[in-house]
């Protein structure tokens, strides 16, 4: 029987209350007395030398306040990295400048070229039309490949465009050569996982504030983490001390990893609200979003599978190149390299793996994460070559996979992690239940009746999340710890506010984290409230992204609880005139173990702020605690995932006709929440797989800039999903067992559905062994046509 | 967007009067002008909103002939003309979504003459007669290549007459962004012959192949068209489809749409 409350329950959403009333408090629906609005003037040529800009009409029109260029940002910081990787060679990365406004030189279309503040966004644009440019054009450097040959440079002080050219592990290259030389069979593979653009619904959002009074600036702004921005803007970008600073990130309309960074325009209408005396505000257009939200993906990979005569997984080697774009941002190196390279092992016991990277700047915006950040592109790669190795072998594929599963744990990769836990049989078996593989063959030959071809694509995945363990990836290069932070402050009528770190702009936090409180202390979930979003409210926490707020957050909370618990019990025992050890509590009422004395939830509480009777010789009166939390590892989700679809061979059109997933998140706390990750995990990868493409033509002008061109997932392109979390290895590292579920849906579906697409090609007779993503109609049948 | 003004005129000659004076625009239901106009990329003195004019709304059937009136929306026009001309109905309802059909004109939709845009296979697919302000033109004279037609600078489409036909199917491949036709066919059968008209594909936009009407006038079946081929010169290549693929389509849809109408 499904419980009603608590761990386990599908309480549904609290937040959606708000959310489908139109009750929302997007940063947008911030207007703040005097405000005024930024219009930027955004490069339209991907790449040229500034000789001159001439403001002085811009600045002589009607409501302008100021007009800004780079020159006024000289004595800034420039936008930091938070990670620095360091190369085969043991050298660090190269690392330019990123300017706020482009100083000198222009590297993508759409970066900010020149600022206007007025009293309208109206006149801001006027102004902005206004401003002339002498530009001398350069050439553009777009194909990766072209970037490393040599030849024009994004940036004249870096000694060219490769940033880094990492390898991992270094120590497995010999072993991994000499496996794929001995090898019985080698499959090869080259792909590309394309350039994608997250498009949150939301648009991002800044409003920057200054108050004169106190000194103090506050911005408000489309952040899944404000504790990171302030950090970064305040300490490395502006120089303003933290105390001085307030981030607010209210509701947040879809984040998916692009609203982790610190953007320009953040810093700009913080730094603007003080130059102008006055709040400053910026909405990001729909247009603006697709040539200045950071992008995703983009790799291009060269991977090889060597195995034995028994088809036993010998080796995996590959060599990727990464996307930089323009500039680095605030995390992109880490993503093709430590939340990729790690990854490669995936669900199988391959003894050597080498994973070469060289990440390439361009003239494009810049690539950072997006939803799956790097462990996308491992699966991905993975995924395709053990299918083909399958095809090219005459094998089964999930046979082949069930005879390379890791089976034993805590198993260590070659690529330097150790999974706790998991259990790849159970959920494989799973999904060819839900997915009714065995019932495949009827389907096909029901397709074929109607003329069209059937495939059936499987995959497994695995992916590192809870992130991070602080001195490991400090390690690694982070420029920041990964722990996370948690107030519970309970009042004195026992509700409880839980301050944290972590910040929900999707994920429900609001609704499953009281379940967990609720569970622990025996008060009705509603008791309880989850305060997020604004540093001037909440510890100092990192954030939400790499399926970390459960995991990392949850457990600091969790931790907060048990030492908000430990004196509530002191403070009952005292109550009881009973021993501390005695005390037990259960359904928020703490009793004398073997007698029937007890206390409510809400005495103990009472009496901790209304001390009257009260042990305050031994303890002090009140009752908050704050926790920080820093995993000890990473978490390891990973499942199996199934789809099904039907080809038209006349015109190339695929129809997904069911999808299924079986994850193993360890513990879930709210299965219905995490259902409904996992489908909108699913729908972005679908998006990846057969619909989205982020375009740049060879002069750098993105021509997928809109939605006439770039084609987002709609509800027809997708199926009703078949989604379980049944099998369940609970994380044995942190409290709550719980591993993360955010990213799997994005990480598990596109090699599935390609490789169902390749299923179905191949069955009709055509030889084709891989189409890049996305698989569009012309793909497909471009395909066909030349097998 | 920028600042302009707007009329709302009650009559043609009301509206052909405004749209007289200097950098004036006819707006119909705005589904391609509005966003023009907000991402400044026009910039008229005036719009002269025709939605208003009641002279040029509404769905009628005379002698064979379905009127339909230039400020129809296409979401009346999938009610209305449902069973007169299923065919034309079938292809309203697929116009874009419920918002872009509430809103959205025929009127609107040919004037623009969007090489992707719908309505236009289904007016040079039937010879439909194109009756504006001052004169009316055939079909066949009135699609000039892409967004041009033979309008002149002021001249309204007060209606559109489209004569029905026996059968009738327009089948569009959508592109998969935008979810215009990539390829339309729009495939008419009347006494005296078929026409066949393909939107999305041409560089010239909306054109007939007259092969297949040849084929199809002397045999409506999916199967006179298979000894054809469409060629690929003057289709259009991009991030959709090159021109092979979109020659290809033009005879798969053709079939289809011959198929659903047979």
């Amino acid at each position: 029987m499904p419980k009603d409350s608590g761990i386990g329950a599908s309480t549904k959403r609290r937040e959606d209350v708000r959310f489908l009333t139109g009750n929302g408090k997007y940063t947008d629906d911030i207007n703040i007395y005097g405000q005024t609005y930024v219009h930027f003037v955004r490069a339209d040529v991907a790449h040229a030398t500034i000789n001159s800009i001439d403001t002085s009409t811009a600045e002589s029109m009607p409501g302008v306040l100021k007009v800004f260029t780079g020159a006024d940002f000289e004595a800034v910081g420039g936008l930091p990295c938070g990670w620095q990787v360091t190369d085969r060679h043991g050298e660090p990365m190269q690392e330019p400048k990123h300017p706020i406004i482009a100083h000198g030189k222009i590297r993508h279309v759409g970066e900010i070229v020149a600022a206007v503040v007025a009293e309208s966004l109206t006149q801001a644009r006027d102004a902005g039309e206004a401003i002339e440019m002498d530009l001398s054009e350069l050439p553009a450097v777009i194909d990766m490949k072209n970037a490393v040959a040599g030849g024009t440079k994004v940036h004249d002080e870096l000694s060219g465009n490769l940033c880094y050219d990492w390898g991992f592990v270094e120590e497995n290259k010999g072993a991994v050569d000499e496996a794929i030389k001995n090898a019985a069979h080698v499959t090869t593979l080259e792909l590309v996982n394309n350039r994608l653009v997250a498009n949150p619904m939301e648009p991002r959002v800044a409003v920057g504030e200054y108050d004169q009074s106190d000194d103090m600036h506050t911005l408000h702004t489309t952040s899944q983490n404000p504790h990171v921005i302030r950090l970064l803007m305040g300490a490395f970008v502006l120089g303003i001390p933290e105390h001085k600073l307030r981030v607010v990130a209210p509701d947040v309309g879809g984040g998916f990893g692009t609203k982790i960074f610190h953007y320009a325009e953040e810093a700009f209408c913080t730094f603007a609200a003080k130059a102008v005396k006055r709040p400053v505000k910026w909405t990001s257009t729909r247009s603006e979003a697709f040539m200045s939200d950071a992008h995703g993906r983009d790799h291009v990979t060269k991977i090889e599978l060597a195995l034995d005569a028994d088809n036993n997984f010998t080796a995996v080697r590959t060599e990727t190149y990464a996307n930089m774009g323009a500039y680095l941002s605030t995390f992109a190196p880490s993503v093709p390299t430590w939340l990729h390279g790690t990854l490669m092992a995936g669900n199988y016991k391959t003894p050597a793996i080498y994973v070469n990277v060289k990440a390439v700047f361009t003239n494009t915006v810049p690539v950072d994460a997006y939803r799956g950040a790097g462990r996308p592109e491992a699966t991905f790669q993975l995924e395709r070559v053990i299918d083909q190795a399958a095809r090219e072998l005459g094998v089964d594929p999930i046979a082949l996979r069930r005879q390379n599963f890791v089976t034993e744990f805590p198993y260590a990769t070659p690529v330097a992690v150790e999974y706790d836990t998991g259990d790849y049989e159970a959920t494989m078996a799973k999904l060819e239940e839900i997915a009714d593989v065995g019932g495949f063959a009827a389907r096909r030959a029901e397709s074929e009746k109607n003329g069209k071809l059937r495939g059936l694509g499987v995959n497994c995945y695995i992916e590192a999340c809870g992130i991070a363990p602080s001195n490991l990836v400090g390690q690694l290069g982070a420029r920041a710890g990964l722990y996370d932070a948690a107030t519970v402050r309970v009042n004195a009528t026992g509700s409880i506010s839980v301050m944290v770190g972590a910040h929900s702009h999707g994920q429900g936090h609001e609704t499953s984290f009281p379940q967990v409180i609720s569970e622990m202390i025996g008060i009705p979930e509603d008791q309880i409230d989850i305060v997020h979003g604004d540093t001037s409210k909440i510890p100092f926490g990192m954030g939400t992204y790499g399926s970390r707020s459960l995991a990392v957050c949850g457990s600091a909370m969790v931790r907060a609880a048990e030492k908000v618990i430990n004196k509530a019990k002191k403070i009952a025992a005292h109550l009881l005139e009973a021993s501390d050890a005695d005390i037990e509590l259960k359904d928020g009422t703490f009793s004398v173990a073997g007698t029937d004395k007890s206390v409510a939830w809400g005495e103990v509480t009472l009496a901790a702020y209304v001390p009257h009777n009260y042990p305050l010789e031994d303890i002090e009166p009140g009752l908050e605690e704050t926790a920080f939390y820093d995993p000890a590892n990473f978490t390891y989700p990973a499942g199996a995932y199934a789809c099904e679809v039907e080809l038209d061979p006349e015109t190339g059109k695929v129809t997904i006709e069911s999808f299924s997933a079986a994850d193993d998140f360890g513990n879930v706390i709210n299965p219905m929440i995490v259902s409904g990750q996992v489908h909108g995990g699913i729908a972005q990868g679908v998006g990846q797989a057969l619909l989205e493409n982020c375009s740049y033509d060879e002069d750098g002008q993105l021509i997928s800039a809109s939605y006439m061109d770039y084609a987002m997932p709609r509800a027809d392109d997708l199926p009703f999903y078949s989604v379980d979390h049944s099998c369940q290895t609970p994380c044995t590292h942190n409290p709550l067992g719980v591993k993360g579920c955010g990213e799997a849906g994005a990480i598990g579906s596109p090699p599935s559905v390609v490789n169902a697409v390749l299923d179905a090609i191949n069955s009709g007779g055509k030889k084709v062994a891989h189409i890049d993503m996305p698989l569009t109609p012309h793909r497909v049948w471009s395909a066909m046509n030349n097998a | 967007m920028y600042a302009f003004d707007i009329e709302r005129p009650k009559s043609v000659a009301d509206a052909v009067a405004a749209l007289g004076t200097e950098d004036a625009m006819p707006l119909g239901g705005g589904q391609t002008l509005i966003p023009t106009l907000k991402q400044r990329l026009a910039s008229p003195a005036k719009l002269v909103s025709l939605t208003g004019v009641e002279e040029m709304v509404g769905v009628s059937t005379d002698h064979g002939m379905l009127r339909i009136g230039g400020a129809t929306t296409h979401a009346t026009v999938a009610a209305e003309a449902a069973s007169s001309f299923p065919g034309l109905a079938g292809l309203a309802s697929h116009i874009g979504d419920p918002a872009v059909r509430n809103r959205g004109t025929i009127g609107g939709s040919l004037a623009n003459n969007d090489p992707a845009a719908c309505y236009p296979a289904a007016a040079l697919g039937t010879g439909a007669t194109i009756i504006t302000s001052n004169r009316e033109i055939a079909a066949d004279d009135y699609f000039e290549g892409m967004f041009t037609t033979a309008l002149h600078e002021g001249e309204v489409i007060t209606a559109v007459s489209f004569p029905i036909p026996e059968k009738a199917n327009y089948q569009k491949f959508l592109q998969p962004a935008s979810r215009f036709a990539l390829v339309g066919v729009f495939v008419a059968k009347y006494s005296d012959g078929v026409r066949v008209a393909v939107t999305g594909a041409s560089n010239n936009g909306v054109f007939r192949w007259e092969e297949a009407e040849a084929a199809l006038s002397a045999d409506f079946s999916a199967d006179a068209i298979s000894g054809l081929s469409v060629s690929a010169d003057d289709m259009i290549s991009d991030l959709h489809g090159d021109a092979a693929y979109r020659a290809h389509l033009v005879k798969v849809m053709t079939g289809r749409a011959v198929t659903a109408a047979a």
